[in-house]
């Protein structure tokens, strides 16, 4: 196999790499910010269920997330998991995000001084409004680098989706290079992966700079 | 009376900050209250701008009740919308400033006239800019918060007060977290709003200024007003002995 029909072959895999990314983010940085709002509810009774949410998410590996939401249909209820592959995979990294992110915003909301809140209670601002205008721009400044590493950390993780048999780069990675007898797959995924982070970083690093007209 | 409290309990858990104090201020009047540190100042102010909720007494603006005690003893507030509108006759001015660091100077001034008051931007602007006109720092208005020195932060926290008309300004400490050669820009602009005949109340720790500025001093020691009266009474014959004491420490 030549360096250009292994590229063109993993072609496909890069793509659908970059649509579990894309679809990640686009489902986990909006619900991340529902679940943080819900961690700080006055209910008792929701607080405490996200918070278990949280800690069930961020204390069991990504990799057995993803089977449980695979396989868990049919062991749970001999549901038919046809065509639930890429949907399992999608919703599994969505929920483990939302609950990464959702810490990050609780972080930043919570570090935004009392006296905003209360110069905008006092000006006449609804609760809505304090939190859209005032609050949230704000939070987000604050937490970009943490959010910058968490979306790094998601271009890497996208080769957990291997685990689905989901042919992404990584997964086609090992095939090609189990079938061809080639390190060269791991080096253009390896290529891969880094350009595409450096693309995030650079990204992210313009975004700070566009809020860094106040301090 | 603008704002009529009276017999105003509150208390945060075990420590009762307030003990039925009653006060009330007219129109075109300028009221300090002085007192050390802990004597329920700030709680007061924020009570009656509603950032803290009472536990016993009521709160008039304008002869209309914003909350007031029920028969079982507890205080209760207007509803929300209600409350809004009461919200709407007090401007406060804190200690910290508060100025919305993401928001240019003009945005602090017009957004809250826009989104609360529903106000034109033309008009909004126009209002804030002769604010800014009369604060003296009409050329900052596209600055940033963080680019100003704290005397002119200070300015525009009581330009957007202002901004969205209020019937009574309160001044929380409004110089006490400048270095001291910027307090006088401040006290400088309070004194003109005094002179145009805004209703104030300022709890401050500049005594001279309180002196010269004030219709009525009010002195607070322990959650109650020990005394109050003409400043020139208070300052310079002041009838408790508490007062005293605590004027002296201010002597030289």
């Amino acid at each position: 196999m030549t360096l250009s029909t292994m590229l063109s072959t993993m072609a496909g895999g890069m793509l659908k790499t970059c649509g579990i990314f894309v679809l990640t983010l686009v489902g986990s940085l909006p619900l991340g910010m529902i679940v943080a709002l819900l961690r700080r509810s006055r209910f008792t009774v929701i607080r405490g269920i996200v918070r278990v949410y949280i800690s069930v998410i961020r204390g069991t590996p990504l990799m057995l997330q993803l089977l449980v939401w695979y396989f868990g249909p049919f062991y749970l209820f001999h549901w038919s998991i046809r065509g639930w592959r890429f949907p399992a995979l999608i919703l599994g990294f969505i929920l483990n995000y939302a609950a990464y992110f959702a810490e990050i915003y609780r972080g930043g909301i919570e570090s935004i001084p009392a006296g905003q809140y209360e110069a905008a209670q006092v000006l006449g601002y609804s609760k809505t409004q304090t939190f859209m205008r005032i609050i949230l721009p704000q939070v987000i400044k604050r937490i970009m680098p943490s959010v910058t590493n968490e979306v790094i950390t998601l271009v890497k993780d996208t080769s957990l989706a291997f685990t689905l048999a989901y042919q992404e780069v990584f997964s086609l990675a090992k095939q090609i290079s189990a079938s061809q007898t080639s390190f060269m797959p791991f080096v253009i995924a390896g290529v891969f992966y880094f350009v595409a982070n450096y693309a995030v970083e650079f990204a992210m690093e313009r975004i700070e700079k566009a809020l860094n007209y106040y301090r | 009376m603008i704002v009529e409290m009276n017999n105003i309990r509150k208390r945060f858990d075990k420590l009762e900050v307030i003990k039925n104090i009653s006060f009330g201020v007219d129109s075109g009047e300028v009221v300090s209250i002085i007192g050390p540190s802990g004597s329920g100042k700030s709680t007061l102010l924020r009570c009656a701008t509603f950032l803290e909720t009472i536990d016993g007494g009521e709160i008039l603006y304008m002869g209309e009740k914003a909350a007031y005690t029920d028969e079982s003893g507890k205080a209760v507030y207007v509803h929300q919308h209600e409350l809004h509108h009461f919200r709407s006759y007090c401007g406060l001015v804190f200690q910290q400033f508060n100025l919305f660091p993401h928001y240019s100077v003009l945005k602090n001034l017009t957004d809250a006239q826009i989104k609360v008051q529903h106000r034109t931007r033309d008009e909004a602007e126009e209002t804030a800019m002769e604010l800014l006109g009369k604060m003296g720092i009409a050329d900052k208005a596209q600055a940033y918060p963080y680019q100003l020195s704290g005397g002119q932060q200070q300015r525009v926290a009581i330009a957007r007060a202002l901004a969205m008309k209020p019937k009574i300004l309160f001044f929380d400490e409004p110089t006490s977290a400048l270095d001291p050669e910027l307090t006088g820009e401040v006290l400088k602009v309070i004194r003109q709003l005094a002179e145009e005949k805004m209703t104030m109340v300022v709890v401050t720790h500049e005594m001279p200024f309180a002196k010269a500025v004030s219709n009525r001093v009010l002195f607070m020691d322990g959650g109650v007003i020990v005394e109050q009266g003409d400043p020139k009474e208070v300052f310079d014959d002041p009838k408790e002995e508490r007062t005293r004491q605590f004027l002296r420490v201010f002597e030289r």
